[in-house]
């Protein structure tokens, strides 16, 4: 059975709620399918603190304020949706789902943003949860006066290295580069803070433990020095990997994997935009990401105006 | 108590309970962070598929979670939430941190599958 729509938001984080917003105040019929919980990356934030308007707040509260919104204005958002097949290039764009549901629309805003980058060792994944840490306000507190590690060099590194400080003996920064790629203001904290040592320019070898962590192996990347870190804790934040690979047969994609758009959102294809992280941009955040909804969502509006005229 | 939609395990005696007067019980042990939250959406989002496993949360930091904390096969877990699948009051499996949702049906399919 197929089911028409207007619009289709592949993605329901604050790229493709807020596109939901504006399609549904627009009356545009919407449908907004994520493959997992609604909310993004946002969900990932335990507080945020600089979105405009708003003092501070979860990323969760944020993110249901967002999905209450797009349902108020008659956006259908349904989450967990296992999707099998998308097709974007004819006039009519088709997404089937898993269980056999197919739905039809002109237009469609691809919003899937992306997942946590990892390092891809097997020790990495057999050791998560037992040292190995994404989430430093998550399970910071069980290293309480243990040495930890944190990998990555951007400002989400190295705000949670120095979150983690609260609770850690010791914070040990390994960065692949020789140089931060973090805000300045951040650097020189880092910097100052007397229980953080910094490992520049480092290669990671392996994760050491067998029921938990307790070394991190790191090499130099021009002397090939090795060094092995006592660590109970590791977390690693090195950015993310954009959520493009169902797309990349049918929407231009950088040599990143983000997808190319033009300032109004517009892919290669007539009728697909993309919002969001999932696309080449510089900087991502929540508000850049609401930025790009905003005007993926005007940009479908408008593409669907001009078919009916024609 | 944890805001989620799912029924909570917030003592002893609910803990005690719901373990020895149920088949198949699955609870979260976490708080409302970015690792735990996905977790109880699933398992909330699988209650109408599963309607002979009980789906509980708890909170890490509630009077209840010794029950959890004290497990065995939860020894070395640092990463949260601690999720447990009991079968007839004993543990058959223990996860931690986050988990997808292949990882939960995974679980569920091979402790929990009701007989044909």
């Amino acid at each position: 059975m197929e089911e028409q729509f207007d619009v289709i938001v592949l993605g329901g984080g604050p790229a493709g709620l807020t596109a939901a917003i504006y399609l549904g105040r627009a009356r545009v019929k919407t449908l907004v399918l994520d493959t997992g919980t609604v909310g993004g990356q946002t969900v990932l934030s335990f507080s945020v603190a600089n979105y405009p308007g708003v003092e501070e707040t979860s990323g969760r509260d944020i993110s249901q304020t967002m999905l209450r919104q797009a349902r108020q204005f008659g956006a259908e958002v349904k989450a967990y949706a296992k999707i099998k097949a998308v097709e974007l290039a004819g006039e009519n764009k088709v997404v089937e789902l898993q269980d056999g549901s197919r739905f039809v629309a002109r237009a469609v805003i691809v919003a899937t943003g992306g997942v946590p980058r990892k390092l891809g060792l097997e020790s990495e994944a057999r050791l998560a949860g037992r040292g190995i840490s994404y989430c430093a306000t998550c399970d910071g507190d069980f290293f309480t006066g243990k040495p930890i590690v944190v990998i990555g060099g951007g400002n989400s590194a190295l705000e949670e290295a120095l979150a983690l400080t609260k609770y850690a003996s010791r914070v040990t920064i390994v960065h692949e580069f020789d140089h931060f790629q973090a805000q300045p203001w951040i650097v020189e904290e880092v910097r100052a803070h007397p229980r953080i040592e910094l490992v520049m320019e480092q290669d990671i070898l392996d994760f050491v433990g067998e029921e938990n962590l307790q070394e991190v192996v790191v090499a130099h990347k021009q002397t090939k020095e090795i060094t092995r870190i006592e660590a109970d804790g590791c977390f690693i934040f090195i950015g993310y990997v954009p959520n493009s690979a169902a797309f990349s047969a049918e929407l231009q994609l950088n040599e990143r994997g983000e997808i190319i758009t033009d300032d109004n959102m517009a892919t290669s294809l007539p009728g697909v935009f993309a919002a969001g992280d999932v696309r080449q941009k510089r900087y991502r955040q929540i508000t850049t990401a609401v930025a790009d909804g905003t005007v993926a969502a005007l940009g479908a509006t408008a593409y669907l105006e001009e078919r009916k005229a024609a | 108590m944890l805001q989620t939609n799912l029924k909570h395990v917030e003592s002893d005696e609910e803990f005690e309970k719901l373990i020895a007067e149920n088949e198949n019980v699955m609870i979260c042990c976490g708080r409302m962070g970015p690792m735990c939250l996905p977790v109880y959406d699933i398992m909330e989002s699988l209650q109408a598929k599963f309607p002979h496993v009980q789906f509980r949360d708890m909170d890490f930091d509630g009077p209840a979670s010794h029950n959890i904390k004290r497990l065995p096969e939860v020894r070395g877990f640092m990463g949260l939430p601690f999720t447990i699948y009991y079968k007839n009051g004993q543990v058959v499996q223990a996860t931690t941190s986050i988990q997808t949702e292949e990882q939960v049906l995974g679980i569920l399919n091979r402790y929990f599958a009701r007989a044909a």
